[in-house]
């Protein structure tokens, strides 16, 4: 079994609770992500994993009537402390969301560059480094790189979403939220964002949340398993996969339930 | 029986199919009718100098409205000038800030002043603009044709802008860019063709009106750019023209009607045109 314990922590949830409204979707989860690992989140639908992961970029606060309490600290910074701009945290939490969404009326080129470009950088050869490495990271450079004038949207499910991934990798954020990022995707299209992710790994730390727990199984480090907003456990996805502690676990991934 | 109750679904099906039908076709017939009544009588009162010439003296044969068309296009502009830009902000003020309180009166709002009768828009642009200013002008015009197309650019700014979905705008926000700059580069970069659709169809629908220039821009028979002189117009001039006794004036008054009818109507379907191209083009996707 491989030791973390010595990879730094990058991201610690704090008593992490939210709500819609009235509705508490998230109970007060603590936990830590050790640098440049992968570590998945599951559970059934509705146990407040997707809820938990837009709370790490503070994305959930744009929903009407939602919101949070607790801490989440990046490299040590509460991002939820009033001192901290939104949109700086932002910048060093980036997200890919379940539907691929490159933005319309956009070449493939702007969108991977448009977060770089909207920051002021605009020297061209800068921007088309950072388009071509970005692209090669989310295995989508060579299917693209003779009509990156051509619109984002009409490359196919799969290209879309790692366009999705090259696009959020650009402006360098050092933890990358996913959020059930294959589940609108066929298994060739899966396969290869799973083997990007653990290329892009040996930079980044990612945290995914997944409905596939063979997915988990295969491409985490690390794996929590969230159950009616509370968080059941969390350890080595090795140890998760073949020994759960918890009974409710153990129900979920031998297909008892969920 | 069970014969007769089919028979009897059928012949129900028929005449619903007839009265829909009859409907449909009772609506296409007027506006036939207008564009070939004006079609008829403007295009045979039409010649190369009604667009070259300004109008002659009573009596005296020929003439054309010149100003009145340099003069419409101008009232358009400037109508458009002030209408657009306000009118494209407080549309993106609506669909982005939609639970805003003020954003549900605004609405209410733009829903009343849609409603409004062109001529108490002419009366406001009077009361605002000439008397203050002591003389009829092309500013007055202009203010009250930008109140008639300010409606019409709000709501369907709103409307197009409603229509990009959430995630996109969260996608912009995750990049960490500020909300601004997700409205404008992201959200609103996108939708520009369809923004102009509807300020073409706003400015179309402006520039046949009469009524709110009757007297704020008035109306006068030479080429005039001032901003604080009268102005011919198109719609004005016709109106002036009709009600006249002068056959000779009559004659130029259809011609107008005529030009106008034309420029309002390539107007709307270019702005179709451009409407469908980009349907086309999203098609793909």
């Amino acid at each position: 079994m491989t030791n973390y314990n010595d990879a730094k922590i990058i991201l610690e949830a704090k008593k992490l609770e939210a709500w819609f409204g009235d509705f508490q979707a998230v109970k007060g989860i603590t936990v830590d992500y050790r640098e440049k690992t992968i570590n998945a989140i599951i559970g059934p639908s509705g146990c407040g994993k997707s809820t938990y992961l837009r709370c790490l970029n503070r994305i959930h606060e744009e929903i009407e009537g939602a919101r949070t309490a607790g801490e989440v600290l990046l490299e040590g910074e509460n991002i939820y402390d009033k001192k901290v701009d939104v949109v700086d945290v932002r910048r060093r939490i980036g997200m890919v969301f379940q539907k691929p969404n490159p933005f319309p009326s956009m070449s493939i080129l702007d969108n991977v560059v448009i977060g770089l470009r909207l920051q002021g950088i605009s020297k061209r050869s800068t921007l088309l480094e950072t388009a071509e490495s970005c692209l090669r990271k989310a295995a989508l450079w060579d299917e693209v790189k003779d009509k990156l004038s051509s619109m984002g949207t009409s490359l196919s499910g799969g290209q879309q979403q790692r366009l999705c991934i090259a696009r959020a990798l650009a402006v360098n954020p050092p933890v990358l939220l996913m959020d059930e990022p294959t589940s609108a995707l066929d298994p060739i299209a899966t396969a290869k964002i799973e083997e990007l992710m653990n290329e892009i790994k040996k930079d980044y730390t990612v945290i995914i949340v997944t409905h596939n727990m063979q997915q988990a199984a295969r491409i985490s480090d690390f794996t929590s398993f969230f159950h009616y907003g509370n968080m059941v456990e969390h350890g080595q996805s090795s140890n998760i996969f073949t020994n759960p502690k918890e009974k409710s676990t153990e129900d979920y991934i031998s297909g008892r339930f969920g | 029986m069970k014969l007769n109750y089919r028979l009897y679904r059928k012949a129900k099906n028929i005449m619903f199919l007839i009265l829909t039908l009859g409907s449909a076709l009772a609506v296409l017939i007027p506006l036939f009718m207008i564009i070939q009544f004006v079609m008829v009588q403007g295009a045979s009162s039409l010649s190369l100098d009604f667009f070259t010439e300004l109008p002659k003296p009573v009596g005296e044969i020929g003439g054309g409205m010149k100003h009145a068309i340099l003069g419409t296009i101008c009232l358009v502009i400037l109508g458009a000038a002030i209408a657009v830009p306000i009118g494209v902000t407080c549309g993106i003020y609506l669909s982005e800030f939609r639970k805003s309180r003020l954003s549900k009166n605004l609405k209410l709002s733009v829903d009343l002043m849609s409603g409004i009768p062109s001529i108490v828009i002419g009366i406001f642009a009077y009361l605002m603009v000439v008397v203050p200013l002591k003389s009829f002008s092309a500013l007055a015009g202009g203010i009250a044709l930008s109140i008639i197309m300010l409606p019409i650019i709000i709501k369907t700014s709103e409307e197009i802008l409603k229509l990009v979905p959430d995630h996109i705008r969260e996608a912009g926000l995750a990049l960490g860019l500020p909300r601004w700059k997700v409205i404008l580069f992201v959200v609103l970069k996108g939708e520009i063709s369809n923004l102009l659709t509807g300020i073409i169809l706003a400015i179309s629908r402006a520039a046949g009106e009469t009524a709110p220039l009757l007297f704020t821009a008035f109306g006068n028979m030479y080429i005039s750019y001032g901003l604080n002189q009268p102005m011919a117009s198109l719609p004005v001039q016709i109106y002036t023209y009709a009600i006249s006794p002068y056959k000779e004036w009559q004659k130029q008054a259809w011609a107008g009607a005529f030009v106008l009818m034309v420029l309002i109507l390539s107007m709307n379907l270019f702005a179709r045109y451009i409407l469908t191209k980009i349907k086309d083009k999203k098609g793909i996707s």
